[in-house]
């Protein structure tokens, strides 16, 4: 019944309830165990998409939109089963705003696709790309507060939305933010940000379809300069000072075991770019002065940087990165990104490796700066191989203890896992968590949108 | 062909999707993905879910098998995967379809291109002599001309093989043909029919020794693979022996007119890396223009892997109807230097109703040499 419906929406070759589909819909690349849908459908209008969602409150049968499914925490595992909703069919870029430096694109829009677009059509705008394989989705990156290439200069990607068309849980259309009264995709604001009702929520609010983002200034030149110390109570000052300077675009720390000559120091990786050759060493020099002190008492200094690696370094996305879930040639690695104010690297860091050390098992720290150092993205990476029940098992436990080690540091798990949604709210105000309940009992009365997830008991 | 052992490399895929694409990301290159968009038609849902079907996690069903055979084994994933397995990917998918030849469970099209091949010897079941219409029979020539299954029966590829030996005849090259030709097996064995292959291999290889075949030359790139990396024979693909005749002085040509773009046929090209040839010979003749996709960024037309046969990749969204698409962008002819992409090509342009001529680079060749 239910498929003789979603068929008639969206067409024989764009809905299936075929074991092959289930199964591959069922997980994402991380270590949550599978769940499979009833069907998977891919709508190709917002239109149909409405239509969809009418089928579904019907049915009572849940909804989980999904977008490159790479979180890797498993959000859009249907857990309750139901519909998974593939949004990559719906994948149009409308309309690029040059002058006032925004796009309105459809919610399947890559990001990789629209970064090759921009190239070609507009080769001075970029967006904020984030590290993820190029195949994420720039709507659910913003929509779970992913961040990217520019977000020590401008937050977090939500941040950088502009404006929304939204499937109401009720089947409803809307848009927010400017868009909603003139035809320009400008800002969110000053009306009331109603944004915020579908941004976080892991799909718990409403399916959106259209999204404005901003695109930013793509500048003629760009280099990387590498800071390394060998002891971690010194990199949040790093940080602090080169965030102080307004002259890097974006700013990385990573550390890890392998290979051999990166053990035991943590790399601050910081881009500059500029819109000529003296206008990059200008920058260069101011980083290099805000370090010196670190140089001179010889507590850090600048790591050279042959063309290859400045090459891997430059790449957007870093192919690099994914390649860490074949360190243990098991295809596996799943990260608890806890978003931490950055003068707690120190601690997280050294947390991090007590974990590390007392399960044994295999790493990597990477951290992102949002804003002026602002807060961290502090990814704390466990490769696995899939083949290996116990070595899933052991990168299950270690991503636990992190996320009970980031909660007691004063973190928050970032696209937190559904357990860990769970350590989240039993942490979180009770106030809070009546709105969040209020806010999705009203918006999504059969409770049919990813259900599971920010389960408020 | 030996079967690769995939339970080693399946679980190390991420599926993280950079196969599915081209270099800057600017397009979906993966054709089964491009045609489907369900995350079970790229590599890296083959990947799990031959794993899933290994352990015993999935039924083998004919959709699994419609979605394993799909894949056209253009070698757009190899080329983009980031993982040091990269190049293992279609063996992969090719060592698995053996398993499933094997337990005898292919999908009904799959099935009637291997009875055909076996007993006839071609995936349609003509049955006859089939290069009875050229007249040089092979006599211990320089090189043995295999038209491939594609050239000999369809009729766009007919047209293209009289343009080859015409060219051939013009710049007095010593070739003959086998009028009894048959298949050399490259499908089957990219499809997993290794049995199958071996056999065809076997029985070519005997009647190359037989009549003392010294050098093979061939239109089709499907054929040329499997002469050049599993016959171990000397063998050329027309467009090297065209050029080297075009650069020696061999073949006069004059130009031909409109802009041409060139389709690199993916045994050609990521294959075996014939990219360069065509390209010089075009740039001589006419004015070439790019299109976005091209050399190793290649959009696969979707014939290969038997799928010119099995039409998988079929619809209003084939591969070929999108290539026809950007190759209208470009140009008002688009050129290629293989059987199947012809074929393929040459139907969807009849489906999409646009505006561009299509041809093999022997008609072309041909053309500018009689201007």
């Amino acid at each position: 019944m239910v498929y003789e419906e979603l068929k008639a929406i969206v067409g024989e070759e764009y809905v299936s309830k075929e074991p092959e589909e289930l199964h591959i819909y069922s997980s994402d690349p991380g270590t949550m165990p599978a769940t499979e849908p009833d069907y998977v459908v891919m709508p190709k209008t917002t239109e149909e998409v409405q239509k969809i969602v009418v089928v579904a409150n019907k049915h009572k049968i849940p909804i989980v939109p999904m977008g490159g499914a790479l979180a890797l925490s498993g959000l859009v595992r249907p857990l309750k089963g139901g519909i998974v909703m593939d949004m990559k069919r719906m994948d149009s870029i409308l309309e690029v705003n040059e002058k006032a430096r925004y796009a309105v694109i459809e919610a399947g829009v890559t990001e990789g696709m629209l970064k090759a677009y921009l190239e070609r059509n507009y080769p001075n705008l970029r967006l904020s790309t984030p590290d993820a394989p190029p195949i994420a989705t720039v709507t659910a990156n913003a929509l779970i507060h992913g961040s990217g290439r520019l977000s020590q200069m401008y937050g977090f990607h939500s941040e950088m939305v502009t404006g929304m068309e939204v499937v109401l849980p009720t089947g409803e259309i809307c848009r927010v933010g400017s868009c909603s009264i003139s035809p320009y995709w400008f800002s969110r604001s000053p009306l009331p940000d109603l944004a915020g009702l579908f941004i976080g929520w892991f799909g718990r609010t409403g399916i959106v379809t259209k999204l404005g983002i901003k695109l930013f200034p793509k500048h003629r030149y760009r280099d990387v300069m590498i800071f390394v110390t060998e002891n971690p109570s010194y990199v949040s000052d790093v940080i602090w000072r080169v965030a102080h300077t307004e002259m890097a675009e974006d700013i990385t720390v990573w550390a890890q075991p392998r290979p051999e000559w990166a053990e035991g120091f943590q790399h601050t990786t910081i881009y500059i770019t500029a819109d000529s050759e003296e206008e990059l060493k200008f920058k260069e020099r101011i980083i290099r002065n805000a370090l010196r002190d670190y140089i001179k008492q010889k507590e850090g200094g600048f790591l050279y940087l042959t063309p290859g690696m400045k090459a891997t370094f430059l790449q957007e996305p870093m192919s690099q990165l994914v390649r860490f879930a074949d360190v243990r040639k098991g295809g596996g690695f799943e990260y608890v990104g806890a978003i931490l104010p950055v003068d707690l690297f120190d601690k997280a860091y050294r947390k991090g490796l007590e974990i590390v050390e007392k399960l044994g098992v295999d790493w990597a720290f990477s951290v992102r700066i949002i804003g002026r150092s602002h807060c961290m993205m502090f990814a704390y990476a466990y490769p696995f191989n899939r083949a290996d029940d116990e070595d899933v098992e052991k990168a299950r436990k270690a991503l636990h203890e992190t996320n009970l080690a980031v909660l007691e540091m004063g973190g928050i798990p970032w696209k937190a896992e559904e357990p860990a949604q769970q350590l989240i709210l039993e942490r979180m105000d009770e106030g809070a968590k009546i709105l969040m309940k209020r806010v999705m009992d009203l918006l999504d009365p059969h409770g049919i949108m990813n259900p599971g997830n920010w389960e408020v008991k | 062909m030996e079967k690769i052992n995939y339970a080693e490399i399946v679980h190390r895929c991420f599926r993280c999707g950079y196969c599915k694409f081209s270099s800057d990301y600017s397009a979906i290159n993966c054709p089964s993905y491009a045609v489907y968009r369900f995350e079970t038609y790229f590599s890296g849902g083959r990947m799990w879910l031959i794993r899933a079907w290994m352990n015993e996690e999935l039924e083998w069903s004919e959709h699994f098998g419609e979605i394993m055979y799909s894949c056209s084994t253009c070698r757009n994933c190899v080329e983009h995967c980031v993982f040091k397995f990269n190049e293992q990917l279609v063996d992969v998918f090719i060592s698995a379809r053996s398993d499933m030849v094997e337990k005898g469970l292919v999908p009904k099209k799959v099935g009637e291109f291997f009875n055909n091949l076996a007993k006839f010897g071609n995936p349609w079941g003509y049955s006859g002599k089939r290069l009875e219409w050229v007249e040089k029979e092979y006599e211990g020539n320089e090189f043995l001309l295999h038209a491939g299954c594609v050239a000999a029966y369809d009729e766009r590829g007919k047209v293209a093989l009289k343009a080859l030996v015409e060219l051939l005849d013009a710049a007095g090259v010593d070739y003959g043909v086998f009028s009894d030709e048959r298949c050399e097996g490259n499908e089957a064995m990219v499809m997993g029919e290794f049995g199958l292959f071996e056999h065809l291999m076997e029985e070519n290889k005997r009647k190359f020794e037989e009549r003392r075949v010294k050098r093979v030359l061939t239109p089709d790139p499907h054929s040329f693979n499997a002469f050049k990396n599993y016959y171990g024979v000397d063998v050329k693909h027309h467009t090297q022996l065209l050029w080297e005749l075009v650069k020696n002085g061999e073949l006069k040509l004059g130009r031909v007119e409109g802009k041409v773009t060139y389709h690199d046929p993916c045994f050609l090209g990521r294959w075996n890396g014939v990219y360069e040839e065509p390209r010089k010979i075009l740039s001589r003749i006419a004015s070439l223009y790019e299109m976005p996709r091209n050399r190793k960024n290649s959009f696969c037309c979707g014939g290969g892997s038997g799928n010119f046969y099995t039409d998988y990749l079929g619809g209003k969204e084939s591969p070929a109807r999108v290539r026809v698409r950007e190759a209208g962008e470009v140009a008002d002819i688009l050129v290629t230097s293989c059987p199947a992409c012809l074929m393929m090509f040459d139907n969807a342009v009849r489906d999409e109703g646009v505006e561009l001529e299509v041809r093999d680079i022997s008609e072309v060749m041909l053309e500018a040499m009689k201007s």
